[in-house]
C-alpha cells in the first residue's frame, strides 16, 4: 500500500490543489510534498537493503493484453524515490518568493508530475511504467508552456514532440517484448526471462535507447534541452533536470541493461562514445555561453553524458558511481538553477555581462553559490566527487582514451564554471549589482539545506551505495549471467 | 600512551584546524579581529603540539593506523577514510603545523585592519585542514582530497581581493592549472588500481617491495605509465613545466598566503607524493629520467627568469619554482630523502624570506616594485638581518641550512653522473646570483622611493619580527636535521626516514665529496661576488621596463610563455568552442532535428486532404476502422 501512496499522494494532492482556494496553494503543496517526504523516509526505515524488491503490490489489471497492476520498491527505486520525494519541497521551497499566476494550476501540475515520475520508478510491469514515464510528460509540458520565458510555444513543442518521438519507438519495442512470451504479458519477472534473438536485439536496444538519450539527454540529441531549460519557469527546470531526465538513467538500469544485454554488449562503445563525446562538447559549448541559465543547462548534458557512459559499462564501478551521481546531479541541479532565480528576480534576466561584484553586498550567497558550484566541478568532500570517481574508472576500465575525452570535464568543469562565478559574484559591483540584497527567510534556508545535503553526502556516500548495494548486484549479476550463457550457447 | 589518546591526539590534528573554520566562517561578523587571529593561530599552535607528541611517538613506536570508516566502495573498490602518521608523514605535519602557528602569528599584524581579516582567518585554517589531510591520508583517493582541498584554498587565498579583476583571474588560472594536472592524477589512479588492485599507500608498497607475500614482479610499461600520469599530477601542483605558470601569479594573493601556500607547504606536495610513493616510483626508469630532466630544466628556466623579475614577490615565487625543480631532479636521481631534505630547508627559508618580503611591502605601503626600494637596511634593521640570512640560507653558503640540503642533492647527482652534478650547480649558480641582486637592490644603496613613502616607513610591529626570527633561527641551523657523515653528523633525518624511503647509500670517496664541496662553494662565493660588485658596491640599479632589450626583456617577459600559452590553447580552444556551440549545435545538429519536423509538418499538410469535414466520410473510415480491428482479433 505504502508504494501506491507514493504515487497517489501526489497526484491527489495536486488534484485538490486544483480546486482549492487560489491562496493556499503553495502551503498545500508544501503539505502535500513534506508528506510524500514523510511517507519516503518512513518506507526507507522499514527498508531491507540487503534484499530485493520489497512493498509490492501485483493484482491483474488488463488482462487480454497482460498488464498487470504490478509496483514495487527495489534499492535502486528507494533511491530514486528518496530524491525525487527529497528535492520536491525543496523546490517548493525554493518558490516561496516567487508569485506565479495561476499558482493553484502550476502547483497541481508540479505534484502530478512528482506522482507520475514516482510510479515511473516503481513500476514493475513495462506497460504500467510506460504509462507513468508519458503521463509525466504531460504536466512537465504544459508548465513550460504555460510558464515559459521567451519564445516558449515553439520550444515546448519541440520539446514534447521530440520526447514524444522518441518515446514511441520504446512502445513499440514494448509491445514487441510483451509478444514474446506464451501469454502475451509486460510483467518484469517474464520481461527479464525473455530471450530475444540476438540478431532482434539490437533493434529492441536502439528503440528503447533513443527514448532514453532524448530525454536525458545524450549528445547529439540534446538540442531540445538548452532552451527549454532556460525557458522554462525555475521550478519546472528544477523538476526536468533534478528528477524527470533521471527517468531516462533509471531506465537503462532497469530495463535495458537486463533485458538486452548481448545489445548492450555489442553497442555499449557507440553510447559510450556519444556520451563522452558530450561531455568535452557541451563542456565546451557551456564556456562561451552568454546566458548563466544556458551554461547551466549546457553543464547538464555534459553531467549526465558521464553518468550515461559510466551506466553503459555495467560495472560496478559505473552503476554505483551513477547511483551517487544521480542524487548528486539532481540536488546541484536544484541548487545552480536556484542560484539563477535569485539572480533572475534581481536583473530580470540571467545575462552573465549584466552581472558581477554580487559578493560585495551578498556574501553569504556567494558562499552558498561556491559550495554548490564546488560540487557542481566535483570537488572532493562535496557529494558528487565519489560518483564522479567511481564513473571515470568504470570509464578508464572499459578504455582508457574514452575515459580521457569523459574527463575533459574536470579540466572544463572548472574553466565554465569559475569564469561564471568570476564574472557573476566578483570584482566591483556596478549597476544593478550594487542594490542587489542578501539572500534571507526562505532562499536562504534553501540553499543551506542543499549545502547541508552537498556536503552530508560528501562524507556519507555509503548512504547511497548501501541501498543500492544489493540491487545494483542484481543487475549485473542477471546482465552477466545472460552475457556468459550467450557465449555458452 | 594509550591506543586511545593517541588515535584521539592524531585526530585532533585535522579536526581543530578545520573546527576552527567552522567557527570563523559562522561567526565570522560577530567576533573581533582580535579574538578571530589569536583563536586561529592558537588551533594550529596546539596541532603543532599534537604534532610533536606523535613525531615522538612516531621514534620510537612506529607508525600510528587511525580506522574512520569505509568512505565510498563499490564492487572490488574500496576506499576508507583513514589516517595513517609514519615517520614522512610526521616530518611534514611538523613543518604544516610549525611554519604554519607562525605564519598565522605574522597575519596577525600583516593583515590587521584589512575588511576581510576574519575571512582570511578561515580560509588559512581551511587551508591547514586540506594540507594535514594531505599528508596523513592512508591512500591516494583521501589524499587526493587533500590535493584538490589545498588547490581551493589556494584558489581561495589568491582571489581574496576579490575587487581587483586580475587577481581573479590569477585565482581561476590557479585552480584550471592544477585542474590539469589533477585529471592525469586521476587517470593515474584509475590505472594504479587496475594493476594493483588496491589505493592505500601501504597495499600498492606491498606490490612493489620484494620482501612483501603482495609482491609481484614489475610490469615496467604499467608503472611506467602509472608514474607518468601521476606524475603530471605533481607537476600541476608543484609549478613545474609546463605547468609552472600560474605559481607566480599566484602571488596575487597576500603574502602570508605566499608564504605557507606557494612556497612552504602546499606546492611541496607533489614531492610529498612521490616521496610516498617511491617503491612504485623506483621501478619507473624512464619516469625517473623525465623527472630529473624536467626538474632540472624547470630550475635552470625558473632561475633565468628570476634574474630580471624586478617585483619582489614574483623573484621569490620563480625561485621557489626553481628550488621545486631541484626537489625533483633529486627524486629523479633516486635521492628521496635528499629531497625531502631540501623540502623542508627551502621551508624555513623561504617561507622566512616571503615573510620579510612582506615585512618590507608592509613597511613601504603596499610597494613590490624594487627599483622603487633601496637602502631600506636603515630603516628596517629586523627585516633587513632576517632578510639577510634567509639569502644567505637560500644561496647555499655554508654552514647555512641551504649549504646542507643542496650538498645532499648534488652529491646524489654525482653519484649518477657528474654532467647531472654540474648542471644542478648551474641552477644553485643562478639562485645566488638573483638572490645577492634582490637582497643588494631592496636592502642596500641610495633610498629611491617617494618622500612621502620614506617618511612612513617603519619596522613591522613584533608580532610579525618575532615569527620572523624564529624562521631566521631555523634558517640557520636547520642543516642540523641531516648533518653528512663527512662533518661527523649521522643524516639523522635520513635514518629517520629509513623505514618509508630506503637509504640510498652512495659510494663517494671523502677526498672527492671534499672536493666538490670546494668547486661548488668557490663557484658559488664567485657568483656571489659578481653580483654584489655589480649592485652592493656599484648600486646598479634594475632598468626600467622600457629601457629593456634584447635577452634582458626576454627573461623579464618570462619567455612569453603566458602569451603562447594564451595563443596555442586558450584562443583555439576558445574558437573551438564557438563553432561547436555556433554551428554544429545551432546548424548541424538543431537543423536536422528542426528539418525533420518541418518534413513532417510537410507530409501533414499532404495528408490534412483527408480531412474534407463531410461527416459521411469519417462515418465511413470509422466503419472501416472497426472491420479491421474485428478481423485482426478474429485472426489472433
Amino acid at each position: 500500500m505504502l508504494t501506491l501512496l507514493l504515487i497517489l499522494l501526489p497526484i491527489i494532492s495536486g488534484l485538490i490543489v486544483f480546486v482549492a482556494p487560489r491562496s493556499a496553494s503553495k502551503q498545500i503543496a508544501m503539505i502535500s510534498a513534506l508528506l510524500s517526504l514523510a511517507l519516503g523516509i518512513g518506507v526507507y526505515a522499514q527498508f531491507d537493503a540487503s534484499i530485493g524488491t520489497q512493498f509490492a503490490i501485483d493484482v491483474p489489471w488488463i488482462d487480454m493484453l497482460g498488464m498487470r497492476f504490478h509496483i514495487g520498491i527495489d534499492g535502486i527505486s528507494m533511491l530514486m524515490i528518496m530524491l525525487s520525494n527529497i528535492l520536491m519541497p525543496l523546490i517548493i521551497l525554493s518558490t516561496s518568493k516567487d508569485n506565479y499566476e495561476n499558482s493553484a494550476l502550476l502547483y497541481g501540475l508540479m505534484l502530478i508530475m512528482q506522482g507520475a515520475m514516482n510510479g515511473v520508478f516503481v513500476a514493475l510491469d513495462m506497460f504500467l511504467y510506460y504509462i507513468f514515464w508519458e503521463l509525466a510528460l504531460v504536466p512537465a509540458y504544459f508548465l513550460v508552456l504555460w510558464w515559459g520565458h521567451g519564445n516558449a510555444r515553439k520550444i515546448t513543442f519541440k520539446f514534447f514532440i521530440y520526447t514524444l518521438f522518441g518515446s514511441l519507438f520504446m512502445l513499440v519495442a514494448i509491445i514487441w517484448l510483451s509478444l514474446q512470451s506464451n501469454d502475451p504479458s509486460t510483467d518484469i519477472s517474464s520481461i527479464y526471462n525473455v530471450v530475444i534473438p540476438e540478431n532482434v536485439q539490437g533493434y529492441i536496444f536502439f528503440a528503447f535507447m533513443l527514448a532514453y538519450a532524448i530525454k536525458i539527454p545524450v549528445f547529439p540529441f540534446h538540442t531540445w534541452q538548452p532552451d527549454t531549460y532556460t525557458s522554462a519557469p525555475s521550478p519546472a527546470t528544477m523538476l526536468l533536470s533534478g528528477v524527470m531526465l533521471k527517468m531516462g538513467i533509471y531506465s537503462i538500469i532497469r530495463w535495458v541493461i537486463p533485458v538486452m544485454p548481448a545489445a548492450v554488449e555489442e553497442y555499449q562503445t557507440t553510447i559510450i562514445v556519444l556520451a563522452s563525446i558530450g561531455v568535452l562538447y557541451a563542456s565546451a559549448i557551456a564556456w562561451v555561453q552568454k546566458d548563466l541559465k544556458t551554461l547551466f543547462a549546457y553543464s547538464s548534458i555534459a553531467h549526465v553524458g558521464l553518468i550515461t557512459a559510466g551506466i553503459l559499462t555495467a560495472s560496478a564501478s559505473g552503476l554505483q558511481g551513477g547511483m551517487i551521481q544521480m542524487v548528486a546531479h539532481g540536488i546541484n541541479a536544484v541548487g545552480l538553477f536556484f542560484v539563477c532565480q535569485i539572480l533572475f528576480r534581481a536583473y530580470g534576466n540571467h545575462t552573465i555581462s549584466n552581472m558581477g561584484g554580487i559578493r560585495n553586498n551578498a556574501p553569504l550567497f556567494a558562499g552558498l553559490f561556491l559550495v554548490v558550484m564546488l560540487a557542481s566541478v566535483a570537488l572532493p568532500l562535496t557529494n558528487a566527487f565519489p560518483g564522479e570517481f567511481l564513473l571515470l574508472n568504470s570509464v578508464y576500465q572499459f578504455n582508457p582514451w574514452l575515459c580521457l575525452l569523459a574527463g575533459s570535464g574536470v579540466i572544463l568543469g572548472a574553466v565554465y564554471m569559475f569564469n561564471a562565478y568570476k564574472n557573476v559574484m566578483l570584482g566591483e559591483a556596478e549597476g544593478r549589482s550594487k542594490s542587489f540584497v542578501e539572500i534571507s527567510g526562505a532562499d536562504k534556508l534553501t540553499l543551506v539545506i542543499i549545502a547541508g545535503l552537498i556536503f552530508a553526502l560528501g562524507l556519507f556516500p555509503q548512504t547511497i551505495t548501501g541501498l543500492t548495494e544489493h540491487s545494483v548486484h542484481d543487475i549485473i549479476m542477471q546482465y552477466q549471467s545472460k552475457i556468459s550463457g550467450t557465449i555458452l550457447r | 600512551m594509550s591506543q586511545n589518546a593517541l588515535n584521539l591526539i592524531t585526530l585532533l590534528i585535522p579536526a581543530l584546524p578545520l573546527l576552527g573554520f567552522v567557527i570563523h566562517i559562522l561567526f565570522r561578523d560577530k567576533i573581533s579581529e582580535k579574538i578571530a587571529g589569536y583563536h586561529a593561530t592558537a588551533w594550529i599552535v596546539i596541532s603543532f603540539v599534537c604534532s610533536l607528541i606523535l613525531f615522538n611517538h612516531v621514534r620510537s613506536e612506529g607508525a600510528i593506523h587511525v580506522q574512520l570508516f569505509e568512505w565510498f566502495s563499490a564492487g572490488d573498490l574500496s576506499i576508507p577514510f583513514a589516517f595513517q602518521v609514519d615517520q614522512l608523514s610526521v616530518i611534514m605535519l611538523l613543518v604544516i603545523t610549525g611554519i604554519g602557528s607562525l605564519i598565522h602569528m605574522y597575519s596577525i599584524g600583516y593583515m590587521h585592519g584589512d575588511d576581510g581579516f576574519n575571512r582570511f582567518f578561515s580560509y588559512l585554517n581551511l587551508f591547514i585542514f586540506f594540507m594535514l589531510t594531505l599528508v596523513m591520508a592512508n591512500n591516494y583517493v583521501l589524499m587526493f582530497v587533500g590535493w584538490e582541498g589545498v588547490g581551493l584554498c589556494s584558489y581561495l587565498l589568491i582571489g581574496f581581493w576579490f575587487k581587483n579583476p586580475e587577481y581573479n583571474k590569477a585565482a581561476n588560472k590557479a585552480f584550471i592549472m592544477n585542474r590539469i594536472g589533477d585529471l592525469a592524477m586521476l587517470l593515474g589512479l584509475f590505472l594504479l588500481y587496475q594493476y594493483a588492485g588496491t589505493l592505500t599507500f601501504d597495499g600498492v608498497s606491498a606490490r612493489f617491495d620484494p620482501s612483501s607475500p603482495d609482491y609481484f614482479a614489475p610490469d615496467t610499461h604499467m608503472v611506467t605509465a602509472i608514474t607518468m600520469l601521476l606524475f603530471i599530477g605533481a607537476c600541476g601542483k608543484s609549478a613545474q613545466i609546463p605547468l609552472y605558470t600560474w605559481l607566480p601569479d599566484a602571488m596575487a594573493g597576500p603574502t602570508p598566503v605566499s608564504a605557507l601556500i606557494h612556497a612552504a607547504t602546499m606546492v611541496t606536495a607533489g614531492i610529498y607524493m612521490i616521496v610516498r610513493s617511491n617503491l612504485m616510483f623506483s621501478e619507473a626508469e624512464l619516469t625517473m629520467q623525465v623527472i630529473t630532466v624536467v626538474g632540472i630544466v624547470t630550475s635552470i628556466f625558473a632561475g633565468a627568469i628570476a634574474l630580471k623579475q624586478n617585483d619582489i614577490k614574483k623573484v621569490l615565487a620563480y625561485s621557489t619554482v626553481s628550488q621545486l625543480g631541484l626537489m625533483f631532479f633529486a627524486i629523479g636521481v633516486g635521492a628521496y630523502e635528499a629531497a625531502m631534505f631540501h623540502l623542508v630547508t627551502h621551508a624555513f627559508f623561504k617561507a622566512l624570506l616571503f615573510l620579510s618580503a612582506g615585512s618590507v611591502i608592509h613597511g613601504m605601503g603596499g610597494e613590490q616594485d624594487i627599483r622603487k626600494m633601496g637602502g631600506l637596511r636603515s630603516y628596517m634593521k629586523v627585516t633587513h638581518w632576517v632578510f639577510g640570512f634567509g639569502v644567505l640560507a637560500i644561496m647555499a653558503v655554508p654552514p647555512f641550512s641551504g649549504f646542507f640540503s643542496k650538498d645532499t642533492i648534488l652529491a646524489a647527482a654525482y653519484v649518477k653522473s657528474p654532467v647531472l652534478w654540474v648542471i644542478g650547480l648551474v641552477s644553485g649558480l643562478f639562485t645566488a646570483y638573483y638572490m645577492m641582486r634582490l637582497y643588494a637592490v631592496v636592502f642596500q644603496g641610495q633610498p629611491r622611493m617617494s618622500e612621502h613613502t620614506k617618511a612612513h616607513i617603519h619596522e613591522s610591529p613584533s608580532v610579525m619580527t618575532i615569527p620572523l626570527m624564529v624562521l631566521c633561527a631555523l634558517s640557520i641551523v636547520g642543516g642540523l636535521m641531516n648533518i653528512p657523515e663527512l662533518f661527523g653528523g649521522n643524516k639523522s633525518m635520513m635514518h629517520f626516514l629509513e623505514g618509508v624511503v630506503p637509504i640510498h647509500e652512495h659510494h663517494v670517496a671523502v677526498s672527492t665529496e671534499w672536493m666538490l664541496m670546494a668547486i661548488a662553494s668557490v663557484a658559488i662565493f664567485l657568483v656571489i661576488f659578481i653580483a654584489h660588485r655589480k649592485y652592493r658596491i656599484n648600486w646598479v640599479v634594475p632598468e626600467s621596463d622600457a629601457e629593456m632589450s634584447g635577452a634582458g626583456k626576454v627573461l623579464n617577459h618570462k619567455f612569453y610563455v603566458d602569451e603562447l600559452y594564451e595563443m596555442a590553447i586558450v584562443k583555439p580552444m576558445h574558437m573551438l568552442s564557438n563553432f561547436f556551440y555556433k554551428i554544429i549545435d545551432l546548424k548541424v545538429i538543431d537543423g536536422v532535428v528542426n528539418g525533420t519536423a518541418q518534413f513532417t509538418t510537410w507530409c501533414a499538410g499532404q495528408l490534412r486532404l483527408i480531412q474534407t469535414g463531410t461527416v459521411s466520410f469519417y462515418l465511413f473510415m470509422m466503419a472501416l476502422g472497426m472491420g479491421a480491428i474485428v478481423l485482426f482479433i478474429y485472426l489472433m
